[in-house]
């Protein structure tokens, strides 16, 4: 068949360049992007950017301010802690442990959600009315909660407060993803292929999930600033990591003692995060903008 | 309506049984013996404790165990704290208020800045009002509510010394615990300076109260103003236009009802976080609430605590999000019940 000649114009972008274009035309969420871009960066390639290392003590240099004030030293660009600690490589193993565990955490309940969210959406009667019952009683628990029912029953711990937050993130992804399902199971595609003889399973890999992986990265978008959020709060009250590591929200409650003299080391780690959310946050609104122009185009 | 009803007291009926089921099983769950967990009594003398088996049923399978944990729950006898050693219903009716008042004014000042914030943001799509109250909620909503309580208390109570630093009240006034929230107790107290006392009382709920508004106004302005720019584009925002309707009377008449109307849930089911950020800045400002109190339970690895205030605190919650359900089902009696299900 030949191409049609109606527009003049030789390129035609597919979905995904099209979300791609809407994306761009929103300067803030592209500087979002950017900043993402250089968090995830920074986390990769952490451990070769970091001059001393996150637990090293140094007695000589002990709460250094930092470069940009009248005594700093360019040695310790973010000045050091109450143990001489260099807070910059602190910061950056902090973005690494705090980020990156957020980035397993979404990915995780994700596709544990995706899959709930999908059983609960399209079985019927008792079975689903029990499953959501079950899901709006876990919804009523606020998330410090269930971290402190999990720190409780295992101990506090990183990995153990890693499993209070999935727990939180779960309810909403499966809310979402079910009330696509149902709601797609309306549509005349999904009767289509249940006339073709279509059994559940195969419906929702052939013809639902295709539709719902946009929805799903703008809902991880979100997941994923909540999760920061979440790790740091649980870290900052010392349920989840423990003092000398250099998660953000530890070190947050580490700079409380010391706030009266050396105020940048609750300030450093604390804009860290909020640059970080900021970005995300700018990212999710951008995507689920550009998703909503696409549709309406 | 009814059948509606009957549906949303079946759900909390059941929401609650679950609620107590996993408090029993806490009790097992938490390390320690189960009967300790229960009972919180550490060491039993040989009597207290064959009365205690005689209570909790501990001889008998976990089903009678349970159904002992329960008439004891609606006796009041729920056990006693490990570090107290006072009655755990004593000690959560003690914290209870201070955290229930805390929430509400938080509640209360975030929609009454977020909703008008909102709908102004809304009505004034890409301008510059709009643009400020846009990145200012995303700064709002981004901010960890941890750091935010400590930025304020740096900057309005240690540099400024404007606010106090942290409690509910100065020490020096001895206000007779009532009803446990302070305003209401200031007003009934008649041993003291009401003007003063008040004003002081007032001081301190400033900045917790703030540090927990702005990131749930922050959130809802976000969905007002979502929710104003989808109506404003609907085909009857149109139609009373082409009647020659004005700006005002379209917005009064049919933007602002029905732009608010799908928001009410979602505000609703806000109230969790807040709750969440609530227990947080708690601890940051020593306010004496269950929160706080939680947290203090599971340092010293107060397991009764947890497990009486777990039970409590998720209760009220969704009594709250279930009445307000019910409520909102009254105001808008259209709504699909898809759209409801989440609480």
């Amino acid at each position: 068949m030949s191409r049609s000649s109606l527009y003049d114009e030789e390129f035609f972008p597919s979905p995904l360049e099209q979300t791609w274009i809407e994306f761009k035309k929103s300067h803030w969420a592209y500087a979002g992007l950017w900043i993402l871009i250089f968090f995830v960066f920074v986390i990769v390639i952490g451990p070769l950017l970091t001059p001393f290392s996150p637990l090293e003590q140094n007695p000589d240099n002990l709460l250094l301010q930092p470069a940009w004030a009248a005594s700093g030293d360019i040695n310790h660009v973010f000045g050091t802690d109450s143990a001489g600690r260099d807070i910059l490589s602190r910061v950056i193993y902090g973005a690494r442990l705090t980020f990156g565990i957020s980035f397993i955490l979404v990915i995780l309940s994700i596709v544990f959600g995706t899959i709930i969210g999908a059983y609960a959406g399209l079985s019927q009667g008792l079975r689903s009315s029990i499953v959501n019952h079950l899901l709006d009683s876990v919804m009523a628990i606020p998330t410090l909660l269930i971290a402190i029912i999990i720190v409780g029953i295992l101990g506090t711990g990183l990995i153990n407060s890693m499993w209070a937050i999935s727990l939180a993130l779960l309810p909403q992804v499966i809310h979402k993803c079910r009330d696509f399902v149902r709601q797609e199971s309306e549509m005349a595609y999904v009767t289509a292929a249940r006339l073709d003889g279509a059994g559940n399973i195969r419906i929702f890999v052939k013809s639902i999930f295709p539709n719902m992986i946009e929805i799903l990265v703008v809902q991880s978008t979100f997941a994923l600033s909540t999760a920061i959020l979440d790790i740091s709060a649980l870290g900052f009250l010392s349920l989840a990591a423990q003092a000398p590591s250099p998660e953000l929200g530890a070190m947050l409650s580490d700079g409380l003692d010391i706030v009266y003299i050396s105020p940048w080391s609750i300030a450093l780690p604390g804009t860290t995060i909020l640059l970080a959310i900021v970005s995300i946050n700018l990212v999710g609104d951008g995507l689920r903008n550009a998703l909503q122009r696409r549709l309406q185009h | 309506m009814l059948n509606y009803a009957i549906r949303r007291i079946n759900l909390l009926f059941f929401t609650l049984l679950v609620l107590s089921v996993v408090s029993f099983s806490l009790a097992y769950l938490f390390p320690g013996e189960a009967l300790t967990n229960l009972s919180g009594i550490k060491s039993p003398t040989s009597t207290q404790f064959a009365s205690l088996i005689r209570a909790y049923d501990t001889e008998a399978n976990y089903f009678w165990q349970y159904i002992a944990y329960l008439r004891l729950l609606f006796d009041g006898d729920w056990g006693v704290s490990f570090t107290s050693q006072q009655p755990l219903l004593e000690d959560i009716f003690r914290t209870l208020p201070a955290t229930i008042e805390l929430s509400a004014y938080a509640f209360t000042l975030s929609i009454l800045v977020g909703v008008p914030m909102g709908v102004l943001a809304g009505l004034k799509y890409h301008r510059s009002f709009d643009f400020g109250i846009l990145s200012a909620s995303l700064l709002g909503y981004s901010v960890p509510v941890f750091w935010l309580a400590l930025i304020l208390i740096q900057a309005l109570s240690l540099q400024l010394s404007w606010l106090p630093l942290s409690g509910r009240i100065s020490l020096y006034f001895d206000v007779p615990i009532q009803s446990g929230f302070i305003l209401f107790d200031i007003i009934k107290a008649s041993n003291l300076d009401r003007a003063a006392a008040l004003q002081d009382a007032f001081l301190h709920l400033i900045l917790p109260t703030l540090s927990i508004a702005i990131l749930t106004s922050s959130i809802i302005i976000r969905m007002v103003r979502r929710s104003v720019l989808d109506v404003l584009e609907k085909d009857y925002i149109i139609a009373a236009y082409g009647r020659g309707q004005t700006n005002i009377q379209v917005f009064w008449k049919h933007g602002l009802r029905n732009a608010l109307l799908p928001v009410l849930p979602l505000i609703v089911a806000q109230f969790t976080i807040l709750l969440t950020n609530a227990m947080i800045v708690e601890v940051i400002f020593s306010w004496p609430g269950i929160g706080n109190w939680l947290i203090q339970a599971i340092y010293q690895r107060d397991y009764p605590a947890i497990r009486g205030g777990m039970l409590v605190v998720s209760s009220l919650v969704i009594m709250f999000t279930i009445s307000l359900d019910i409520l909102l089902r009254l105001i808008d009696p259209t709504k699909g019940r898809i759209n409801r299900v989440a609480i």
